[in-house]
């Protein structure tokens, strides 16, 4: 059974037809990268399976469970996380704190417990932290963990987004773009490390991607989309060969 | 400058972090409470009031400076807490009681006006809850037969068990310990998961949605929690009017409370405290400034609210983080001579980030 | 006929927060700040106007473009000195710095014209128009037909003049109106300038309605519940959202217990919220991701 399947999905705002009965399935422990020109519609897949938008049409399946109608909220606790396209950090605080709130769906103490700060919470605080360096020890981020994310180079803010998602513990990881604004040395090392999220932690990752380098080192298979319409799925060479896809990217 | 060297996750969980700490607090928490020996009976009453006005402001500061919802009604919550508690007290409800009533029941009345809150953002929400500050007022005044409407309502004088709690020195340590019961609390929630949704939500919705936080509860929740405290203090405050009438809740109550955690700094608890002493004291300055200045000035009715305003109004363009900022970049200047850059907090300067689509 | 009587003073008083609201709306579209003072700024319009007419003895037609022009200037300078600083900060400064300049106009008001009521008197003051059984004062009409001029005004100048093109383009694209050679920082002054004018058009309106004293900017609260419920950001929506806040306000005020009337708006205000949070004429949307 696959781990994420949608099934003929389309959203319109307006007019505006952005995505029109895409199907696809990822299966779990793959790398699957969706490519295609601006405006194609990417991003909005992952708004529709993040639940951000409401599908027009159409039904997404997570773990064997239809999510198509879940509240925002809930999707992180299923064990989906995902990241930014411009990043989305809670820019006041430092990178601790923003990765302790990935932490949030595993919460098991209640507010008059948090009132009184009774050992419970103590105790969760501390399990809390340690799974936090865990994370920031396999990315790298012990020199930035004290520091305001306001404050914080754009690469590295891309990294501890990455972190927090990590922090949540998914099954399922949604990176929209995370070489964009990386330099090409942290380009490579994010492919060592998109490596160990999915082997090491057994994280299916799809991922949103420009960088055709990127794509095909790290990815499974591939999907291209061009004007809100799935064009090929298959084995990265593969779709970068395609004619239908390089007319996408390079016109008639 | 001081370097700690950490061994242990709980240095970060703790509440007090260093020694330096717990030197300074403890120092600071002697002082206050030793203030009866060297305070005088009238100043003991203007630091009973900035202890109201801090307990008020941590309310206020959880839900504008922690979960970034902006408040321009929170004079009702205090009306409410106020109300409720003479009203029981009235009753014969012994003064815990009727304290704990009015801050749930404020809490009840928060969390009701947090819903609507849930589909508004910024200015919207900022004017339902003025909206619904004008409403109360109208209430207060209306609803004679438990309010008094004009003729107003008599507040009895605390007293527990006994003991009279009424007079200056007694009630100076009542809402001393309120507040410091009340600091430890806020301390606790910020310092867990509640208080950290808050703070995704003050800097994210998209993103902190995404990471599980459920955004009408915490919301509402820090509609409540924020009501509850402002709730209590309008207890005490009533002790402290004595006597109540809708005239003392008004916008311009929700105004000055509003002014004490943007002037102390939002988004800060040592905020609250400097925010609660500037307008504790200010109409002691105000009236102080009065007896130096021609008459011509000092006439002028609505002086007091003008002066407010124009504080506002400075602080916002010179010094938006308040006097906590202010301080801040003060003891910044002495740990790091001479090394100190003026730019460390140079605000960047950007086009408006604009919030609609278009 | 009581009926009637009651739309024509619902409409004219409607007619006042539209115009308040208006100026609210146009800063709000242009700038992204909100400007509470924006009844202060009507009564010290109002105010401008009795200095002219009944302190210098202006007649009434000399002075109601002198104070347009002072309250434009006024707008300018207000813009200069205090928003121009805020530019790119959070709206809730905005918000309430513009809270706290509205109390210093008032003190600044009550210094200069002392507390008392005054009155503004102007050529159609007293008159009365019979219709049928219902009267109506000339004052009321003026409200009605000066709200209609100005909106014919601000219609022409957005939809075809150059600046008004530009002040739009401003409006919705900072970035992009800079890069295509629009100045906009002055349109940013030139839009304080319009609404203090348009609030000082207001100011005049509503003086011989009621007496003028330094509190009359209370009603921008009111006036900005209707922008509000008209859909912040809309123009037509923010006359309409006044009209609609006169009328309920009348009504309640003779149907509903004492206490309902002053109640009403802000009763309306928070129905609208939680049914229609958007307003009538929707503008805003979901920040993007």
């Amino acid at each position: 059974m696959s781990l994420l399947r949608a099934e003929e999905i389309s959203v319109h705002f307006g007019g505006v037809k952005a995505v029109q009965q895409v199907s696809f399935a990822v299966e779990e422990g793959e790398v699957f990268s969706i490519v295609g020109p601006n405006g194609a519609g990417k991003t909005t897949i992952f708004n529709l399976i993040s639940r951000i938008y409401d599908v027009s049409g159409g039904r997404v399946w997570f773990n064997g469970r239809d999510i198509t109608t879940v509240p925002t909220h809930k999707i992180a606790q299923l064990g989906i996380a995902r990241t930014f396209q411009n990043t989305e950090l809670f820019e006041q605080e430092t990178v601790l704190n923003n990765m302790l709130i990935g932490c949030h769906t595993h919460r098991r103490t209640n507010l008059f417990s948090e009132l009184l700060f009774l050992p419970g919470v103590r105790k969760q605080e501390l399990q809390f932290r340690r799974r936090v360096e865990d994370v920031i020890d396999l990315l790298d981020l012990q020199s930035y963990r004290e520091q305001v994310i306001a404050n914080l180079p754009y690469g590295v803010r891309k990294m501890v987004e990455i972190a927090r998602a990590l922090c949540l513990a998914p099954k399922l990881l949604l990176l929209d773009e995370p070489s964009s604004g990386l330099n090409p040395e942290e380009t490579e090392d994010l492919v060592f490390w998109l490596e160990d999220i999915n082997q090491e932690l057994g994280i299916t990752v799809i991922m949103v991607e420009h960088d055709m380098n990127l794509v095909s080192q790290a990815s499974d298979r591939v999907m291209a989309v061009a004007d809100g319409q799935l064009i090929t799925i298959g084995a990265p060479q593969a779709v970068q060969a395609h004619p239908e896809v390089l007319r996408a990217y390079l016109g008639d | 400058m001081r370097f700690i060297r950490k061994t242990s996750y709980e240095q970060d969980i703790n509440l007090v972090k260093h020694g330096g700490h717990l030197l300074w607090y403890g120092l600071l928490l002697a002082l206050v409470f030793s203030g009866p020996l060297w305070l005088d009976r009238f100043l003991l009453g203007e630091f009973s009031l900035v202890f109201i006005y801090a307990i008020a402001g941590l309310g206020l500061m959880l839900l504008v400076g922690y979960t970034g919802l902006v408040s321009l009604g929170h004079a009702a919550f205090l009306a409410i807490g106020a109300y409720t508690h003479a009203y029981l007290l009235n009753l014969g409800v012994p003064l815990p009681g009727a304290m704990l009533s009015a801050a749930l029941f404020s809490a009840l009345i928060g969390g009701l006006v947090g819903i609507p809150a849930l589909r508004m953002t910024g200015i919207y929400l900022a004017v339902a809850t003025l909206a619904f500050a004008v409403i109360v007022e109208q209430v207060l005044v209306h609803w004679e037969s438990v309010t008094g409407g004009f003729r107003g309502m008599a507040v009895p004088r605390p007293q527990l068990l006994g003991i009279q709690l009424g007079q200056p020195v007694s009630f100076y340590y009542l809402c001393l310990g309120i507040l410091l019961v009340c600091m430890l609390l806020v301390m606790n929630i910020l310092r867990s998961p509640t208080g950290r949704s808050m703070t995704a939500v003050r800097d994210s919705e998209t993103s902190a949605e995404s990471m599980g936080v459920h955004l009408a509860r915490t919301k509402t929740l820090a509609f409540a929690l924020s009501a509850a405290f402002t709730g209590l203090a309008g207890a005490l405050f009533a002790h402290r009017l004595t006597y109540l009438a809708p005239d003392a809740f008004t916008l311009i109550t929700s105004i000055q409370l509003l002014l004490m955690v943007v002037v102390g700094g939002l988004g800060s608890l040592h905020g609250v405290i400097y925010g609660a002493i500037f307008i504790g004291l200010l109409p002691q300055g105000i009236a102080l400034l009065r007896d130096t200045v021609p008459p011509a000035i000092s006439q002028i009715p609505g002086l007091e609210p003008a002066v407010f305003g124009l504080i506002l109004i400075l602080f916002l363009i010179y010094e938006p983080l308040g006097i906590y900022g202010r301080w801040r970049k003060i003891r910044l200047f002495f740990e790091e001579f001479p090394l100190y850059r003026k730019s460390t907090y140079k605000r960047q300067k950007s086009f408006l980030r604009t919030e609609r689509l278009h | 006929m009581e009926v009637f009587q009651l739309i024509i003073s619902g409409v004219s008083q409607g007619c006042v927060y539209g115009l308040i609201a208006l100026g609210f709306v146009l800063i709000y579209k242009a700038t992204e700040m909100v400007n509470f003072a924006q009844g202060d700024i009507m009564m010290l319009g109002a105010y401008v106007g009795i200095t002219f007419i009944s302190i210098w003895d202006w007649p009434f037609w000399w002075a109601l473009p002198a104070t347009i022009g002072v309250m434009a200037l006024v707008g300018v300078v207000l813009e200069r000195l205090l928003l121009r600083p805020m530019i790119g900060e959070p709206h809730f400064a905005v918000l309430m710095l513009t809270i706290g300049l509205g109390f210093v106009l008032r003190a600044i008001a009550g210094a200069i014209w002392g507390n008392e009521p005054r009155a503004l008197p102007t050529p159609y003051v007293g008159e009365v128009l019979e219709l049928g059984s219902a009267v109506i004062g000339y004052e009321n009409i003026a409200i009605i037909a000066g709200t209609a001029v100005l909106c014919l005004c601000m219609w022409l100048f957005f939809r075809f003049s150059r600046l008004g093109i530009a002040m739009q383009a401003a409006s919705q694209n900072q970035l992009a109106a800079f890069y295509v050679g629009i100045p906009v920082k002055r349109m940013y002054s030139l839009v304080w300038a319009l609404s203090a004018a348009i609030a000082g058009v207001a100011g005049i309106l509503t003086a011989p309605v009621s007496l003028v004293d330094p509190l009359i900017g209370f009603v921008g609260i009111k006036a900005f519940a209707a922008a509000i419920v008209g859909g912040f950001g809309s123009m037509p929506g923010a006359i309409i959202g006044g009209l609609l806040i006169g009328l309920v306000e009348q009504f309640a005020g003779l149907y509903l217990p004492p206490g309902f009337s002053d109640m009403s708006a802000y009763v309306l205000l928070l129905v609208m919220l939680l049914v229609r949070p958007q307003g009538l004429f929707a503008t805003m949307q979901k920040k993007k991701v």
